[in-house]
């Protein structure tokens, strides 16, 4: 331990070279880009988490694609009512003895796995429609309000204003009614139709400063047409905003999901979501405090994960975020004074 | 810029028109006004029935209907202002003005506290940026993020308060906790504070010792069932304060500055005695008011009179300890009637439920406790959101400043790192922070809806949920996204002014 503690934390295969020689080194944005994000530590555990969540939550009850019902590996059902068993509570005992019911069960015998499962599918298609929908309306919208400048500016500008102080509860409410039970997909198609105000104006600004650079006259000049300098030209460059920013509003996503559902005005039962089981269970929390616990711990794990994948995206895109990598971390230093100490020999250049 | 602010304003009144017609017909298509009524079992339920839909016109279309609702609305220029009635008959507006008054008194304190906490965790991150500190506050940050707000409420009501209740049952911190949490403040103040190896140890062996010495001491003197600070704890935790604040505004080696605020100091420990008569004598809020007035007065004064080469600096500095210091003395006062409230509320304080305990009786000071204490959970809930948000923000922001070329130079020409970091850092990177706070205020009138739900605040947003609920209330409804798309619009504005105005090199169009 106290050797790693010690150790210089350069490579010695490429001591010599910075990563700022590194990045000059004649390779292209997309494999700086690639390689800051590999770097990130806390990124690459996320995505390792997500997609393990992912498999977990699809693979062990199924699901139904367009109508075909592919069957998991798990034995109950998330609307069947078993007999309970250890009053209900939790079977999981550390580290792999898993019982008949892992997470417990509530007072009717549902098996809260299998909820749990089901209200993380349903948070991830929420998320995943949410995301995709507002990104592509959030970069259309603030790529011609920023590239045209002048009235289409002023009107998409006050169109974003339009939907910025439209409540979400009431579109929840209004879909719920309409749809009857609303189901995942509805959400996250009529949340994605609210939540691109805030990308649409970062790209706009984005735009307006990447409009007047060079490389766009050039374009111009070389008889590019609009569609092209757009497409190809500025938004390219517009890229790293847009990633971070739908990233993030993913995360948010699944917290509004969550939200509108305990509300009351998201997902409603007989079917499943996060928000929903932490509402239902809410009133049980003294005497089953398990049905409270797992909705949210999968809420947490899935919107921390987004959120450090974002981060990750963040420092990998915007070049000024140049970590140092280095030694001189504050618990290395007490880590060297300390394993000093234990070795009796308290070197002052070791201490530094 | 006046122009700019005129046709803002116009096109913002006409997003507001736009909204609310869109906004009045989705929100009909929501539920039924009648909802209630048609699965009462009353014997003149068809009489009520005719009776709803007679006053709340409902037998016109919703798209015209707006428009009788828009005229009431228009009514204001002729002095009939009105939003119409609730189905239940009582006036939309004696509702809007009592929920806005509880939303604004929840909102403000959580505000207020999360920039400030915010901001001040945020550039300390930032100052120590890439350090275990920085890496712990960033996770926590994120974790915070990434905390549903509901799920956030309930352990909050039901660890927090059941079990701070419970606590005080037998306020007795066992020797291993102390020792425990000790252990860990030290730990914290060691990373916030940083520095090489040895001097770290020394930092974490005083806090240590110094949190320990707090625990016990509270634990001797009994000091939650009758917390009090007295003239003595009074006057040490001012001359605390006052070191502190002049550190952060003018620097320790500022002299006057320090004499000023350690002279404000002593003055309020001197007046502490005589404020007591004058607290029993007129217990009320303007009081309170008046004495914060003259704290700050004083300050001035005394900074004033010390300060002679410069003056302004030390009068700043005394004027922000000595109101610091008022508060101490308040804080004092509150904590001497806390025994009362203990007795008054059968030795449970921290509320879950409502805006004030009902049917209390007892002086101003019971009152004021009593709404702490129902603030408390709520307000903390709103808090350690917005914390994480307000944190990131101002580290990034801090930090974007510190590699400006302008802080280089600062340091170059030889001035203390607490100069270059107070006077030629902060300053500019609190200009994006203020943006986003104003546009965050704006949101947070009607944003507070799932901590009001929890906790049962009745407020705008438990309004705007109950309004939306079975029965569909219009009216209310419409009502509540009036005042907070307003709100919303104006302070957008008002962000864009801040902007210009802090930044000349912005300029609006």
């Amino acid at each position: 331990m106290s050797n790693l503690l010690l150790q210089t934390p350069e490579d010695p295969a490429n001591a010599g070279m910075t990563i700022e020689q590194r990045e000059v080194e004649g390779l292209s944005q997309g494999t700086i880009v690639r390689r800051r994000f590999f770097r990130h530590r806390g990124a690459m555990i996320s995505i390792f988490v997500l997609l393990l969540v992912a498999a977990l939550v699809y693979s062990s009850i199924g699901f139904n694609f367009f109508g075909l019902q592919v069957p998991g590996w798990w034995r109950f059902g998330y609307e069947a009512q078993n007999a309970i068993t250890n009053r209900g509570n939790p079977t999981w005992t550390l580290p792999f003895n898993f019982g008949l019911h892992p997470f417990g069960q509530d007072e009717i015998g549902r098996d809260i796995f299998a909820r749990v499962m089901r209200g993380a599918q349903q948070s991830i298609v929420v998320t995943l429609l949410f995301g995709s929908i507002a990104a592509v309306i959030g970069v259309v919208i603030g790529s011609l309000a920023g590239f045209y400048r002048g009235w289409v500016d002023q009107w998409l500008m006050r169109l974003t204003d339009l939907f910025i102080i439209f409540p979400i509860l009431i579109i929840g409410a209004v879909l719920g009614r309409a749809v009857g039970g609303l189901g995942a997909a509805a959400l996250g198609i009529g949340l994605g139709f609210l939540g691109w105000t805030a990308l649409a104006r970062l790209v706009r600004g984005e735009f307006l400063g990447l409009r007047e650079r060079e490389f766009v006259d050039a374009a111009r000049v070389a008889g590019a047409g609009t569609g092209r300098i757009i497409f190809k030209h500025i938004l390219p460059n517009a890229v790293g905003v847009v990633i971070v920013s739908s990233t993030l509003l993913m995360s948010g996503a699944i917290l509004t999901e969550a939200a509108l559902s305990f509300l009351g005005f998201g997902i409603a039962a007989p079917d499943v979501s996060l928000g929903q089981l932490i509402n239902e269970y809410q009133g049980a929390f003294q005497t089953r405090p398990w049905l409270f616990w797992w909705p949210g711990l999968f809420i947490i794990v899935i919107a921390l994960a987004i959120n450090f994948i974002g981060d990750g995206l963040r420092d990998a895109f915007d070049p000024r975020q140049r970590r140092i990598p280095g030694g001189t971390g504050p618990y290395r230093q007490m880590g060297r004074v300390i394993a000093g100490w234990f070795r009796r020999q308290p070197s002052k250049a070791e201490s530094l | 810029m006046l122009s700019f602010i005129i046709r803002r304003l116009g096109a913002s009144i006409l997003v507001l028109l736009v909204a609310s017609f869109l906004i009045y017909n989705l929100a009909s298509l929501a539920g039924d006004p009648l909802g209630d009524l048609r699965g009462s079992t009353a014997p003149n339920k068809a009489a009520l029935i005719a009776a709803r839909i007679d006053q709340l016109q409902l037998n016109v279309p919703t798209p015209l209907r707006f428009f009788i609702w828009l005229s009431g609305l228009l009514k204001v220029f002729i002095g009939q202002f009105t939003l119409g009635d609730s189905v239940n008959g009582h006036s939309v507006l004696s509702l809007l003005g009592s929920s806005a008054a509880n939303t604004l008194q929840l909102v403000t304190a959580a505000t207020l506290l999360a920039v400030i906490f915010g901001v001040a965790i945020g550039m300390s991150t930032a100052i120590r940026q890439y350090s275990g500190y920085d890496y712990t506050v960033t996770f926590l940050s994120f974790l915070f993020f990434s905390l549903p707000a509901f799920w956030v409420a309930v352990l909050l009501k039901l660890y927090v308060a059941i079990g701070f209740n419970n606590f005080l049952g037998s306020p007795v911190i066992s020797p291993l906790s102390i020792t425990v949490i000790s252990l860990v403040s030290g730990f914290i103040w060691m990373s916030i504070i940083g520095g090489e190896g040895k001097p770290r140890l020394i930092v974490f062996g005083s806090a240590t010792v110094i949190s320990a010495a707090t625990l016990g001491f509270l634990v001797v003197t009994d000091w939650f069932m009758t917390p009090q600070l007295g003239p003595v704890l009074i006057a040490v935790l001012g001359a605390l304060t006052a070191l502190m604040v002049t550190s952060l505004t003018t620097g320790l080696s500022n002299r006057r500055a320090l004499y000023a605020a350690l002279i404000t100091v002593a003055i309020g420990v001197a007046l502490w005695y005589p404020l007591q008569f004058l607290f029993a004598a007129f217990p009320a809020f303007w009081l309170l008011g008046l004495l914060g007035v003259l704290s700050i007065a004083v300050g001035l004064a005394v900074g004033y009179l010390v300060g002679k080469d410069d003056r302004w600096p030390a009068a700043r500095t005394a004027a922000i300890t000595s109101f610091l210091v008022g508060l101490l003395v308040l804080a004092d006062r509150l904590m001497r009637s806390w025994p009362d409230y203990l007795s008054a509320v059968g030795g449970r304080p921290i509320a879950t439920v409502g805006a004030n305990t009902p049917d209390l009786q007892g002086s101003i000071w019971l009152h004021v406790i009593d709404s702490y204490t129902h603030l408390l959970l709520p307000t903390m809930s709103l808090i350690l959101i917005s914390l994480a948000g307000y944190t990131r923000y101002a580290r990034a922001s801090l930090l974007e400043v510190m590699n400006q070329d302008y802080v280089r130079t600062a340091r170059a020409k030889g001035l203390t790192e607490r100069t270059v970091v107070m006077r030629h850092a902060f300053r500019n990177a609190m200009i994006p922070i203020i943006t986003v706070v104003a546009f965050d205020v704006g949101g947070l009138i009607g944003g507070a809806v799932i901590t009001e739900t929890i906790f049962a605040w009745r407020g705008m947003g438990s309004l705007f949920i109950s309004a939306l609920r079975d029965p569909l209330d219009l009216n209310v409804l419409m009502a509540v996204f009036l005042v907070v798309g307003s709100f919303a619009i104006v302070f957008n504005i008002l962000a864009d002014l801040a902007y210009t105005a802090l930044d000349p090199r912005i300029r609006v169009s």
